[in-house]
């Protein structure tokens, strides 16, 4: 009995880090596109992160959750040697909470989900076997990492398209904008709603039909659209600021539309990042809890709530000064660019989470923007930080996998 | 902690060139008040204000050398990285173009014929409409970047560049009179100050000629 308590004590301390530090430094990618296009303030921005965060985390973060903790590992292989995953697990928390240490500590731009990732994949095959991977499963998920930025890219590409072409380039694109703002809204909160009802309320334990839950979605998206296009109403144009840019008004008009894919943005880190943080936090707790692995064993709620709440109080000692700093970088990303690449990274996101990609939002964002780029509407995107992306990609995994293997180790001996 | 998201984005050349048609405008603009200056032969105020000139023309610089710096062959933008640079070259001329007025002008203690007096500042005056109106097209810079370079934004600058034109044909007209004027009293000048008058309509008439290929830059990013 010893043992488990300092196993569920130990998974609960790495897991907070992991947390602490995604609501430190991670969200501010997520919310800093809000605060730099001015779309919301600082204090808005955290209490925003804050809400979505943990509903993220609680309502849609299940299955990315069930990925991490026993997609990537065959415990069957286990099942007599329990303790090893619990070890494994361990390390990997351990190796991908010291390599984002180390990464932020250099600047490089490394995701929170690929160094989890590798260090999964790392102690799975040198601790205990080669054949302890599910090596079909990784290859999807790496595939999925290719994959969710091009998605969003895409998206985010035909989003500023549509917005170029229905708004920004009409002769009066204070009206239109009025007229098509509500829709766009509406599109964010539809595709945010289905996803969390489809694939998030069953962990919570609500179960509701495929028909209902689309018409409680467009029931609540058309919610949200009609008090987005009330508050939109509300904006006059300010003639002496448009003076100096046409577009004054208009983006003001697109502020409101941020909000929601801030919030949508913050909803999707949370489902996706969190749960891969919690993920092997999940795997200790069921393991020391029941004394063998057993694949059928529900997520315990109290687990994602710890990953949100780490979040959170990242978010509020460290957060908000990142948040500042990057979202004073960003003034190219206006509401109306900013919102294009929000929304498609956070429809690539919460999709993904749905269905248990555990995949970097980071750069999902990174792809949007890029779209949006795509589209002509980003001055200038500096290439090389794009090629310093990808080189970190290719190193996270194996620098991820070689801490764990070593932190795996370790803990053989040391830990009862 | 260095941060993906923030340094994505290249520094953007958009403000920055607005902001140097600005400061070249200002150079430009203040020939007026240094003509009113050295035809009332006041040399004082005359020097100041080529001081102010001289000063701004050095602002205009540094910023262009700045621009280009932020400007690395790896930033992927939506319009040819040579077009802005182009850009850049010809608005820095016209804050060249003022100093070297204002320059040959005061090193001379030129004399502007007071027969002609009225019909120059008149020239200069369009000239320095001509800078003001590039600045006004050039401004919409950013406007154009949000839209794509499609659509009721580009009519518009059309339609800035259409007036920059016609105002350059103006100050073309206003040029071929002032010679005319000049040529008709050259003989009762000091043959070299004839000379250099000549030169400082010629030097002159070219702010507006340059404010005019700042058109035709912004002209040919419209086409892209």
């Amino acid at each position: 009995m010893e043992a488990e308590i300092v196993y569920i004590v130990l998974a609960a301390m790495f897991g907070l880090f992991m947390a602490w530090g995604i609501g430190a430094n991670d969200v501010a990618n997520a919310m800093a596109t809000s605060v730099g296009s001015k779309a919301l303030t600082i204090k808005q921005a955290i209490l925003v992160a804050a809400v979505f965060e943990f509903l993220g985390a609680v309502l849609a973060g299940g299955a990315v959750t069930d990925t991490v903790r026993k997609g990537i590992v065959d415990t069957d292989l286990l099942a007599s040697t329990p303790e090893l995953l619990v070890y494994g697990m361990l390390a990997a928390l351990l190796a991908a909470g010291t390599w984002l240490f180390i990464a932020s500590r250099n600047g490089w731009p490394v995701s929170t989900t690929h160094s989890i990732v590798g260090a999964i994949v790392g102690f799975a095959a040198v601790g205990i076997g080669v054949d302890a991977v599910q090596w079909g499963k990784v290859g999807t998920i790496v595939m999925s990492w290719v994959v969710s930025p091009l998605t969003a890219g895409f998206i985010a590409y035909l989003i500023y398209q549509s917005v170029q072409r229905l708004i920004l380039r009409q002769d009066d694109p204070l009206a239109k904008a009025k007229r098509y703002v509500p829709v766009y809204i509406f599109f964010a909160a539809f595709t945010i709603t289905l996803v969390t009802i489809l694939k998030g309320l069953k962990h919570v334990g609500l179960t509701i039909s495929l028909r209902d839950s689309y018409i409680l979605a467009i029931a609540i998206a058309i919610g949200i659209a009609l008090i987005g296009a009330l508050v939109i109403r509300r904006i006059q144009p300010d003639k002496k600021a448009e003076k100096h840019a046409h577009f004054y008004t208009v983006e003001r008009v697109f502020g409101v539309l941020m909000v929601v894919t801030a919030c949508g943005m913050a909803f999707a880190h949370g489902s996706n990042d969190v749960a891969n943080a919690i993920g092997p936090v999940a795997a200790v707790v069921s393991v020391a809890q029941n004394g063998v692995i057993t694949a059928k064993s529900t997520l315990p709620i109290w687990v994602l709530i710890l990953g949100g709440g780490g979040i959170v109080v990242g978010l509020a000692t460290y957060g908000r000064h990142v948040i500042a700093t990057v979202g004073k970088k960003i003034t190219q990303l206006t509401p109306s660019r900013g919102f294009a690449a929000e929304l498609a990274a956070a429809t690539t996101i919460v999709i993904a989470s749905g269905t248990g990609m555990p995949i970097s939002t980071t750069h999902t964002l990174v792809g949007a923007v890029l779209g949006v780029g795509m589209a002509r509407g980003i001055e200038a995107i500096d290439l090389r930080v794009v090629g310093r992306i990808l080189v970190s990609w290719v190193v996270t995994i194996p620098a991820g996998a070689f801490l764990a293997i070593v932190f795996f180790f370790i803990f053989k001996t040391v830990l009862p | 902690m260095a941060n993906v998201l923030a340094n994505i984005f290249g520094s953007s050349p958009v403000r920055p060139l607005e902001k140097h048609i600005g400061i070249a405008f200002l150079c430009a603009k203040q020939l007026r008040a240094f003509f009113v200056a050295a035809i009332a032969g006041e040399w004082d105020t005359a020097a100041a204000v080529r001081d102010e000139i001289d000063k701004l023309e050095h602002e205009a610089d540094d910023l262009k050398k700045e621009i280009r710096l932020h400007l690395p062959k790896s930033l992927f933008m939506p319009v040819p990285r040579e077009d802005l640079l182009e850009l850049l070259l010809v608005q820095d001329k016209i804050a060249n173009l003022s100093k070297d007025v204002s320059g040959i002008v005061i090193g001379r203690k030129m004399q502007i014929p007071a027969a002609i007096a009225e019909q120059f500042l008149d020239f200069v005056e369009r000239n320095v409409d001509a800078a003001k109106q590039a600045r006004k097209s050039v401004r919409e810079l950013d406007e154009l970047f949000t839209a794509g370079f499609r659509g009721a934004e580009v009519d518009l600058v059309s339609a800035l560049i259409e007036e920059l034109d016609r105002i350059e044909t103006d100050t073309d007209s206003k040029q071929a009179e002032l010679r005319w004027a000049l040529y008709e009293i050259e003989s009762t000048l000091n043959p070299i100050d004839a000379v250099f008058l000549y030169q400082v309509i010629e030097l002159t008439g070219q702010i507006a000629d340059m404010a005019e290929r700042v058109g035709r830059r912004l002209e040919l990013l419209l086409s892209h």
